[in-house]
């Protein structure tokens, strides 16, 4: 389960060592834009060493690289592989060939290493133009891809256009993700919030995600993980639907019933489809049947 | 390999620690400034002294300030100061 994904500035002890306890699904350790150039080294080396020694609790842990044009990004996987984090983010994904050759030396480091192939997963970044038109292919290149996602800021650098709060000026980008992830049988992020101070913004700003089929959300500030969370977790009430609808299936099944209703509704394949999702969800957060009843 | 300049990393933020290294001829000279001396100051001058061996320095001279770092942390600024100090 992944809902939150929570920026880890990777120079700043106070904020790695701190991090497992923010109420994030997954930290993603930063060594590329929250580290100037000639603390990359030094970034590498604590990053390194908190994924070796610090317990994260159950988070999940990501690192953002750097991008495939620096001279960085080789050291950054050479090192941070040694560690088997369980996502590498790719930034400045443009085209499925960025993806296959960080695949390809990622293959290399696994080899290495002694690891099974594909250990270490891949989420390449898509905060471009070209990178939003070529979001299927980049999500469908490498089998090493379980998720993408959308980064605002530069998109929006790159389109000339403001960012708002609004975001008027990414919901092209927004929706052609999401279709682009779906049908690439991937996850798929959203942008973070950029108001730390905004609580009611980042809380439409998730429900708008959510909205139009995103996995989750990342975040820039502690402040907004525990909205984030809830927002993309599913309510009582759709846990109480699924259970009925598996409940409905079960007993149509024992009846040698073909079609079934529940409350007036034909319940077909994809309602069963997000039932199970929703009841496996339920379930890792710890409040499915399965766990109550134990 | 051993030290051929001088060179430092990490910072005096809480949570951190300021490492600064330089060449030496008369083993490991290791000076220790800790916010947790009397608690800690022994387990630190060994992690160094261990972190320092790993990565082959027999001679230096090392000072650390530290501002409370956990022990991933001394370990990974100890380690690009060593790097740094080897010109790597």
């Amino acid at each position: 389960m992944r809902r939150s994904m929570l920026f880890i500035p990777g120079n700043t002890p106070n904020l790695l060592i701190n991090g497992a306890y923010l109420g994030a699904d997954a930290l993603i350790f930063d060594l590329e834009d929250a580290v100037s150039p000639d603390e990359k080294d030094s970034a590498r080396n604590l990053v390194r060493n908190t994924l070796k020694y610090m317990d994260l609790r159950g988070c999940e842990a990501i690192v953002r690289i750097n991008s495939i044009d620096t001279d960085y990004w080789k050291k950054d996987l050479d090192q941070i592989m040694t560690q088997k984090p369980d996502l590498i983010m790719l930034p400045k994904t443009g085209c499925a060939r960025d993806v296959l050759t960080a695949d390809a030396y990622m293959t290399q480091v696994e080899q290495r290493l002694g690891y099974e192939p594909n250990t270490v997963r891949l989420m390449p970044l898509i905060e471009t133009a070209l990178g939003v038109e070529n979001a299927f292919e980049i999500a469908s290149a490498s089998k090493r891809v379980a998720a993408i996602f959308l980064g605002a800021e530069d998109l929006t650098a790159d389109l000339r256009c403001k960012r708002t709060k609004g975001g008027a000026e990414i919901c092209y980008a927004r929706s052609r993700m999401v279709v682009a992830a779906r049908a690439a049988d991937v996850d798929v992020y959203d942008t973070p919030f950029t108001d730390v101070n905004d609580d009611e913004g980042i809380r439409v700003d998730a429900e708008y995600a959510k909205s139009l089929g995103f996995t989750g959300k990342a975040s820039i500030s502690p402040r907004h993980v525990g909205v984030i969370n809830e927002v993309f977790s599913p309510s009582q009430k759709d846990i109480d639907y699924a259970y009925e609808v598996m409940d409905a299936i079960r007993l149509a099944h024992e009846q040698g019933r073909g079609a079934i209703a529940l409350h007036g509704k034909m319940i077909d394949a994809p309602i069963v489809a997000r039932a199970q999702q929703t009841i496996a969800m339920a379930e890792e957060m710890g409040v499915g049947k399965a766990v109550q009843h134990e | 390999m051993e030290i051929i300049k001088k060179a430092s990393a990490g910072t005096l933020e809480s949570s951190d620690v300021y490492v600064e290294i330089e060449p030496g001829s008369r083993g490991i000279q290791l000076t220790l400034d800790s916010v947790v001396e009397q608690q800690f100051g022994q387990s630190i001058r060994a992690l160094v002294q261990e972190v320092l061996a790993e990565l082959g320095v027999t001679d230096a001279n090392i000072s650390i300030a530290d501002r409370g770092a956990l022990d991933c942390v001394i370990r990974a600024r100890v380690e690009t100061a060593v790097m740094r100090g080897k010109g790597e």
